[in-house]
């Protein structure tokens, strides 16, 4: 029942990021994982396990390990939008827990911005999609606009509450010499930008670029012999609860309830132990129902939690320390990057934007539209 | 233009909204209203259910002015208001609130259902403020 310490982030890498016209998704892959392998000290040969997800085909696993040369005997193409990597590392974990691998290979990329796939939603109508799609909904904005107004309707929440996620995101971004957007950021800013759909403006969305990312998960005896520390998985919990917004439970709370207490007990752990959590920030109000969900702060005080300075450079909660999606990188889906930054920060390679002696990591990705959540507890010795 | 997909789920649904009624199911086995229309009660799993017409009262749960459409079609009705409204008789549905200043629009707000023509020209079932002493 438990995946405790049964397997260890090894390596990580990204591909480039940002604007990159000349790659396929398939090249920025092969990028990440060449990177993240050399990080490990490992080989392309001693990789047993491969899981994926992403946009670009039906039979992802296929062609990338037709690609890279890779034969698993594990193979996980878990889809369930920009979670499903943080559903990985736990099959990774119970699978190399099991013996049916040894060294898993995560993967993702996307090249979203420069063949401008990002879409609001297309007119498709089948199966239970035909009972939202007439009603022209910007997707997936509108539907994390609907749970913004939900939440501002029952809590107070405000527009200026919201863009402090996306000012402070900002502001760990400018110590990311990778991240896209780096100038300064104030809330009169956030709320002067474009109107998508209310209360969400541009820049309470996510960026739009390309990119990938890879991590290299291990057996706890190849992780001990390699050079650099174990990143132990500590607890681990998913959960989803819908496809479509309008069949989801509650607005306000999201799958990561169930999938938070279940790593949280995993690991042993309280949020108070927590040293630097990385939350999947698609739009500013997944932070905050994600914080909710997870037990940070009560119900409704999100907004007053992520504002002050709290969640910024020098303050109590070092949160997106990369500068999330908001500021740093979104090439689709930004899941692998939250487990990449993670196991960085760890790791004390963060530079300026370092949080100082940090022993324990909480990931928490959100897919679709608040449609899936997994939570993974990451610690060193 | 797109086709309005008609699969054996929707059953009477779809030709219910041609004739201006909403209609939705109630499971038989433990009793609770839902929709999307399914073949299976997804409470229980239970397929013995019943089709009703829903009196079309009921309140925004959460809704959304759109700004920036996702097509070019719905580009031409910005700024439009997508809403998700309970029905009294315990089911929810995604529709668009109609008849009033998108700004006007509250969560809670109480709304009864009017027929419209969606940007496909088929008809659809919307939602606008209740007026006082309404009732169907």
């Amino acid at each position: 029942m438990s995946v405790r310490r049964a397997c260890a982030v090894v390596g990580v890498a990204e591909s480039r990021l940002g604007v990159v016209p000349d790659a396929t998704v398939l090249t920025l892959q092969a990028e990440a994982a060449v990177a993240a392998l050399a990080d490990a000290g490992l080989q392309k040969s001693d990789v047993d396990g491969l899981l994926c997800a992403g946009r670009w085909s039906s039979t992802m696993q296929l062609q990338l390990a037709e690609y890279l040369g890779i034969n698993p005997s594990f193979s996980d193409g878990t889809t369930v939008g920009g979670a499903s990597f943080e559903f990985h590392l736990g099959h990774a974990a119970a699978a190399i827990q099991a013996g049916l691998c040894n060294v898993a290979l995560i993967l993702y990329g996307s090249t979203q911005r420069s063949r401008r796939e990002r879409s609001l939603g297309s007119r498709e109508a089948g199966l239970g999609y035909q009972y939202e799609s007439p009603y022209g909904m910007p997707s997936p904005v509108g539907a994390y606009a609907m749970a913004a107004s939900r939440h501002m309707a029952l809590y107070g929440t405000t527009s200026e509450q919201l863009a402090e996620v996306a000012v402070a995101a900002r502001k760990w971004a400018m110590l990311n010499p990778r991240a896209y957007r780096r100038e300064p950021l104030t809330v009169e800013d956030v709320l002067g930008s474009e109107m998508i759909s209310t209360p969400l403006h541009k820049l309470d969305c996510c960026l739009v670029t390309d990119g990938g990312g890879a991590v290299v998960v291990v057996s706890p005896e190849i992780a001990r012999s390699l050079r650099k520390p174990p990143i132990w998985l500590l607890g681990h919990g998913e959960a989803h609860s819908h496809a479509m917004i309008s069949q989801m439970p509650d607005l306000t709370v999201s799958p990561a309830a169930r999938s938070g207490s279940r790593a949280f007990a995993m690991a042993g752990l309280r949020p108070s132990d927590v040293d630097v959590a990385q939350i999947y920030d698609s739009f500013t109000i997944t932070v905050l129902l994600t914080l909710e969900a997870l037990g940070f702060c009560k119900p409704g005080e999100a907004g007053a939690f992520v504002s002050g300075g709290r969640i910024a450079p020098g303050g109590e909660f070092p949160l997106n320390t990369s500068g999330g999606g908001l500021s740093y990188t979104h090439p689709g889906q930004f899941g692998i990057f939250l487990i990449i930054e993670a196991a960085r920060q760890l790791w004390g390679e963060c530079g300026e934007r370092q949080v100082p002696d940090a022993e324990v990591a909480l990931v928490s990705g959100t897919g679709g539209v608040l449609s899936s959540n997994s939570t993974c507890i990451l610690g060193r010795d | 233009m797109p086709e309005q997909i008609v699969d054996p789920d929707a059953g009477p649904y779809w030709e219910g909204v041609a004739k201006g009624e909403l209609r939705y199911q109630c499971c038989m086995s433990c009793g609770q209203a839902f929709f999307f229309p399914r073949t299976v009660c997804p409470h229980c799993l239970s397929k013995e259910l019943e089709w009703r017409k829903s009196r079309g009262l009921g309140q925004v749960y959460a809704f959304t002015v759109v700004h920036r459409a996702p097509d070019a079609a719905f580009a031409q009705r910005v700024p439009y208001v997508v809403a998700m409204v309970d029905l009294e008789e315990g089911f929810r549905m995604m529709t668009n609130v109609v008849s009033c200043s998108p700004d006007a629009v509250r969560v809670g707000m109480e709304v009864s259902l009017v027929f419209g023509t969606g940007v496909d020209g088929q008809q659809l079932p919307y939602f606008q403020p209740k007026a006082p002493g309404e009732e169907r």
